[in-house]
């Protein structure tokens, strides 16, 4: 079955939206990225600027109103959606690049690198997310777009390289990487010829709810305040500075929070969909622990 | 003459919408009958054997017929009145037992389960003492606190069989109850079988795909292909003189270790369900086809009071071809292609290291056939990865023309490695899912013999032609084969090193017996045509006998007997030997007192 | 020597306790790791703390006294080991805002936290266990798919974006409940339990979403199993087949349900309290991050760590003792 897929590659890669829910969702999630990278050149006003009274109503000016220090909440809606996303999936790349290198490493050589892998790993999965992200955030340096994103990829690294590792270790042992290995080929041959095809689907069946977790530990971040400062425009961040307001004005919190709610459900609906057509179950669960 | 206890008629199960899986079948089955149940993958003896308990996984249906289990019709029954019949009427004895039982029920618990369930009144404690001891398994309060995971695959198999026994049934089917055990095992798993027969008046069907265990203990055969019955009459003469053609390439294709012979495989694939053809769906492989066989399927019919065949030519069904393989084996004088010395060869674990080959000495001479016979567990797969460079060994010596091998494949020189090639056992992960059939083939020409791109693809069609597969499916990827294709491209890929010999890792253990029989006859011929020494790995004495010249009998790591094909089967010196050759089941066709388990002698 | 080869000799015969011995000492080792983690994330990583703690303004002489009080002076294992000595000994060091003990900041905070949980996990644990199974259950039917595509989208949903709805919706618009959690200081939250029930109902949401889908894939997994086919074709009732053989099996996996759930909310409490202003130990780690309170952050950071460890280490063995393969083979 999986050949067949190979070989028909084109047509069975989209055949996860085969499913109503997948293509609704594919089509919501394109929206509020299109929002969140579009949004900055429909914007009625600056996102800084300060029109108005703080905390005003909807108005024909302000259809959403105007936030905490008097700016245009419809413009700081279209410019605020990008930081989760842009850094949600520099985490998630920056994660299966390194946590992809480790576990090829550590399930190619078996030798040092694997007990040494397997016990970091330990320690950080003794860390909640949260927590983790907050001792970072702690540090001297913790508190920036890098810091951020680096422990993020972090907190994906471990099990990462597991998945990584454990497909590598059971591709190894296959009878075409043994008689591979048996031919002499070079190493790096049967990793391109033999390995490396065969573990990327297992690899990248969960880059979607992985994606998705990145993408609301960013939002968790900026929401507790410790990721970018207030002048910047940042739906997560919109929701806490707005937060005092909420029985004036609701639509400040309102809309960046649905924006949100949008944004990852539907980005896991797609993840769902793609996880079943690859014949597994989606991984959300044991990615958010 | 007894009432049947189990009557089938007309049965057809089918998917919800749709093609059937089986249908047309029709069985009769008196108490102290075995009817032995026999086809190939895919042909649908699963599917009969659990619709006789009004079974049918999701998605499927029994559409028609009637099955009557003591005169109780099954087929229309309500889940309420299934459950009231599972168990007590008819039972199931399953093909894994490692995970059929309850991993958290006792033993004691399983079978006392039924007991609870069917409301059977009893001093229920020693009820179940004497339904263990009728299976051989002890009664003590000590092991029937066991769990599963504590007995060993026989007793796990024994106390499946006790639990289906229970309630008392009419009729017990067991599906594949002895697939994956050793052959000793199952010789005393069958003789359990054969004993209930005995003992009882509880009638048995027994499905299976291996013809010499159902041959055995059978005292009926139906012989199912493609959802149909298309032979089914007394054990004895369906195996003497079958009626069907598929029947006798079915019985051709059995490799006997008691009378050693050329195997005749059948020709093609089976069709799987929904791609049957309109007429007798054995057709496209059959050799005695007509244009009639391809206009409607044929109706059963009958040959004699006690038999019956579904097919329009079965007079023409010539007896079964006995190619008598005669003295086996002599020593050669050429000098050995590939010596082995001393070998040793361990697996590491945490700590322990396990001994797989511990002193293990032998020699192929060019052009021979050398098969290594062990059970699991016995080392013979390390033997052969030692070979070929991708196991180290401890100790001992491989050399190939006189000079030493070293121990890693990478560090053996090209010329020694595209010398020395291996087949693995398991077809389905011997080819690299992602590359098709010629860029698998044409890879070793490229790198082992520094061949161009297009002189490799050229050559891919050539060795394509030689393991007999059309030149259409160099285009294939390895997901659209079967097995048995799968396991000629992995000799056309080993071929293609041009190699002076084979090591074939049990090739034909995952292939059903015809499959098995063309690819051992491919190997005979490319020994033949091109000279190749073949070190052969198998379980299965019939296969030795019917491909090598001498044989290498390896229990833990040690070789306990070692000589010529011959004079190993009819005169073993070990013991070890002699008990395998006992408990291996053989159809035995050549002997006049019909078919015999040897395994009581 | 000779009491420790007994105590060997008993831990023979005993292979449950000896496992048990054997997994606490790993999580000893892992919690000291884990420390050193915490230690040297926050004191060790480039960056000048005192600068980074009192401003660029600061002056040379203030953040000398700082450095002295974090004890940076020092050679770095001297102030680890300063450091998690104190910490054996249940001696946190001193909070850099209030100066006082960073265990009373602890103590003051962590029952109301711990009144959070439990009402939680109360609340949360039958429901979703019920929905859980009702949905493996009836694999692919309508309960099935209505259950699965909901927790689908509310396992994906932010703890603070579903807080924030909650608060707009039920708080503001209807008016039903307070849209904060505030408690006075020295009140117990369940003198006004009124402002437990959104905090609450946030962290079920994801919660719930999160356990019905791993117990209904437990569920699915043990009824697809050979085993209950098995029972099936024995003529086992339904009920029966259900409750003695498929969720029999589904127990061990249970558990370590329970125990990844306990984990999830340690993470989800320290972003719902914020979200409700509710005093409480999360709201206070918070709190102490922005003010860069380095050993409160280590002594919060710390302990959260010790129990996520210790719920670990529990589980696996109560799932080693559920599962009988396991049990006999340790």
């Amino acid at each position: 079955m999986i050949a067949v897929a190979q070989a028909r590659g084109g047509a069975r890669r989209l055949q996860f939206l085969r499913a109503w829910s997948a293509r609704i969702g594919l089509a919501v999630f394109l929206f509020v990225v299109g929002v969140a990278f579009l949004g900055p050149y429909f914007a009625p006003h600056s996102p800084s600027a300060e029109p108005g009274i703080p905390f005003s109503t909807p108005s024909k000016a302000y259809p959403l109103g105007i936030d905490y220090v008097g700016e245009d909440v419809l413009s700081r809606v279209l410019f605020g959606g990008r930081t989760v996303i842009i850094f949600g999936a520099l985490a998630t790349l920056l994660a299966y690049a390194v946590g992809g290198a480790i576990g090829l490493l550590a399930g190619y050589s078996r030798t040092l690198i694997d007990p040494v892998l397997m016990r970091a790993m330990d320690v950080l999965l003794a860390f909640p997310p949260i927590l983790f992200l907050l001792v970072v955030a702690t540090t001297p340096r913790g508190q920036g777009h890098v810091a951020l994103v680096s422990a993020i990829a972090v907190i994906h690294m471990p099990s990462i390289a597991r998945i990584v590792r454990t497909a590598a270790l059971e591709t190894s042992v296959r009878g075409y990487v043994e008689a591979a290995v048996a031919r002499g080929d070079r190493t790096h041959v049967i990793l391109r010829r033999e390995i490396l095809p065969n573990i990327w689907g297992p690899v990248m069946a969960d880059a979607g709810p992985r994606f998705t977790v990145s993408i609301l530990l960013v939002a968790a971040i900026n929401f507790l305040g410790l990721g970018p400062s207030p002048p910047t425009a940042d739906w997560a961040l919109m929701i806490s500075e707005n937060r005092i307001g909420i029985t004036i004005n609701p639509w400040a919190v309102v809309a960046p929070a649905l924006l949100i709610a949008v944004l990852t459900v539907s980005l896991n609906v797609v993840a769902d969909a793609i996880a079943h057509s690859l014949g597994k179950s989606l991984d959300v669960e044991t990615l958010r622990r | 003459m007894t009432e049947s206890v189990l009557r089938v008629e007309g049965l057809r199960v089918g998917l919800e919408r749709g093609a059937a899986i089986v249908e047309d079948v029709t069985l009769e089955l008196r108490p102290g009958e075995v009817l032995g149940l026999v086809g190939e993958s895919g042909s649908g003896k699963t599917t009969v054997a659990r619709a006789l308990l009004g079974y049918t996984p999701p998605g499927v249906v029994i559409d028609a017929g009637s099955v009557q289990v003591a005169g109780q019709e099954i087929v229309g029954c309500d889940e309420r009145e299934l459950r009231r019949l599972r168990g007590r009427l008819i039972s199931y004895v399953p093909q894994d037992p490692a995970t059929a039982l309850n991993p958290s029920i006792r033993v004691g618990d399983q079978v006392r389960e039924m007991l609870d369930v069917h409301g059977v009144e009893a001093d229920r404690g020693r009820l179940v003492a004497e339904i263990l001891g009728r299976v051989q398994l002890p009664g003590d309060a000590a092991f029937r606190r066991r769990f599963p995971h504590q007995l060993s695959g026989g007793q796990q198999q024994r106390l499946a069989i006790a639990v289906a026994l229970a309630c008392g049934p009419r009729v017990v089917v067991l599906d594949e109850p002895t697939t994956g055990l050793d052959v000793v095992t199952q010789a005393r798993i069958l003789e359990e079988i054969g004993r209930l027969r005995q003992e009882g008046d509880v009638a048995l069907v027994y499905v299976s795909h291996d013809l010499a265990v159902v041959a055995s203990i059978a005292t009926r055969i139906a012989v199912m292909y493609a959802g149909r019955i298309v032979e089914e009459g007394p054990a004895e003469s369906v195996i003497r003189t079958p009626r069907h053609p598929y029947a006798l390439g079915l019985i051709s294709s059995v490799p006997d270790h008691v009378a050693p012979r050329r195997l005749v495989g059948i020709p093609g694939v089976a069709v799987g369900v929904g791609g049957r053809p309109s007429g007798c769906s054995f057709a496209p492989r059959c050799a005695q086809r007509v244009s009639e066989c391809e206009e409607a399927v044929p109706p059963l019919q009958r040959v004699d009071a006690h038999r019956s065949v579904r097919c329009i030519r079965w007079q023409e069904t010539p007896a079964p071809k006995v190619d008598l393989r005669g003295v086996i084996g002599d020593t050669l004088d050429a000098a050995p292609l590939l010596e082995v010395d001393a070998l040793r060869a361990e697996h590491r674990g945490r700590g322990a290291s396990v001994v797989a080959a511990a002193d293990v000495s032998f020699t192929v001479a060019p052009g021979e056939c050398v098969a290594l016979v062990g059970e699991s567990g016995s080392g013979k797969t390390t033997i052969a990865r030692c070979l070929v460079g991708l196991h180290a060994p401890a100790g001992g010596r491989i050399l190939l023309d006189g000079k030493p091998l070293a121990a890693r494949a990478r560090s053996r020189s090209r010329e020694e490695r595209r010398s020395v090639q291996i087949v693995f056992q398991n077809p389905y992960d011997s080819l690299n899912p992602v590359r098709s059939v010629e860029d698998a083939v044409a890879w070793p020409i490229r790198s082992l013999r520094d061949l161009g791109r297009r002189e490799a693809a050229a050559e891919v069609a050539t060795l394509l032609e030689r393991v007999r597969l059309p030149e259409r499916m160099a285009r294939r990827f390895p997901g659209e084969l079967s097995g048995g294709e799968r396991q000629r491209v992995a000799i056309a890929r080993a071929l293609a090193a041009r190699p002076r010999m084979l090591v074939c890792d049990e090739v034909t253990s995952a292939l059903d017996v015809s499959v098995q029989a063309a690819v051992l006859d491919l190997l005979a011929e490319l020994r033949r045509d091109l000279g190749l020494a073949v070190f052969f790995i198998t379980h299965d004495l019939g296969v030795v006998a019917s491909i090598a010249d001498r044989v290498l009998v390896l229990e833990e790591g040690d070789v306990r007997e070692e000589g010529t094909v011959t004079a190993v089967l009819s005169a073993p010196r070990s013991d070890y030997t002699r008990r395998l050759i006992a408990a291996a089941p053989s159809l035995a066709i050549e002997a006049t007192g019909g078919p015999s388990h040897t395994s009581r002698a | 020597m000779g009491t420790l080869a007994t105590t060997r000799a008993r831990w023979r015969r005993h292979p449950l306790a000896a496992y048990a011995v054997r997994r606490v000492a790993v999580g000893a080792v892992l919690l000291m790791f884990v420390s050193m983690l915490v230690f040297g994330a926050t004191q060790v990583l480039p960056g000048d703390a005192a600068s980074a703690i009192l401003g660029r303004s600061a002056t040379a002489e203030q953040k000398e006294i700082y450095r002295k009080e974090l004890g940076l002076d020092r050679p770095l294992p001297t102030q680890y080991w300063s450091w998690i000595s104190g910490v054996v000994q249940g001696d946190l060091g001193k909070t850099l805002a209030s100066r006082d003990p960073v265990t009373s900041f602890i103590s003051v905070r962590v029952g109301k936290t711990l009144v959070l949980a439990l009402a939680t996990l109360l609340v949360l644990l039958p429901v979703a266990l019920a929905l859980g199974v009702w949905a493996g259950i009836r694999r692919d039917r309508a309960a099935d798919h209505v259950i699965s595509g909901i927790s689908l989208g509310f396992i994906a949903l932010p703890e603070f974006v579903t807080g924030t709805l909650l608060i707009a919706s039920i708080a503001v618009s209807l008016k039903l409940l307070p849209p904060t959690s505030i408690i006075e200081s020295g009140q117990s939250p369940l003198t006004s339990p009124r402002i437990l029930v959104l905090p609450v109902l946030t962290l079920c949401i994801t919660a719930a979403a999160y356990i019905i889908r791993m117990i209904r894939a437990g569920v699915v997994e043990s009824m697809s199993s050979d085993y209950v086919q098995m029972a099936r074709l024995n003529g086992v009732p339904e009920w029966r087949v259900v409750v003695r053989h498929a969720l029999r099996n589904s127990l061990a996996p249970t558990v370590q349900v329970l125990a990844l759930t306990v984990q999830y909310l340690i993470g989800g409490i320290v972003i719902v309290e914020t979200v409700f202003a509710y005093p409480g130990l999360g709201q206070g780690l918070v709190q102490a991050v922005i003010a860069r309170d380095i050993p409160t952050v280590q002594g919060v950071a710390m302990l959260l760590a010790a129990i996520y460890v210790v719920i670990n280490i529990l589980a696996d063995f109560v799932v080693v003792l559920l599962i009988p393969k396991l049990r006999t083979s340790q």
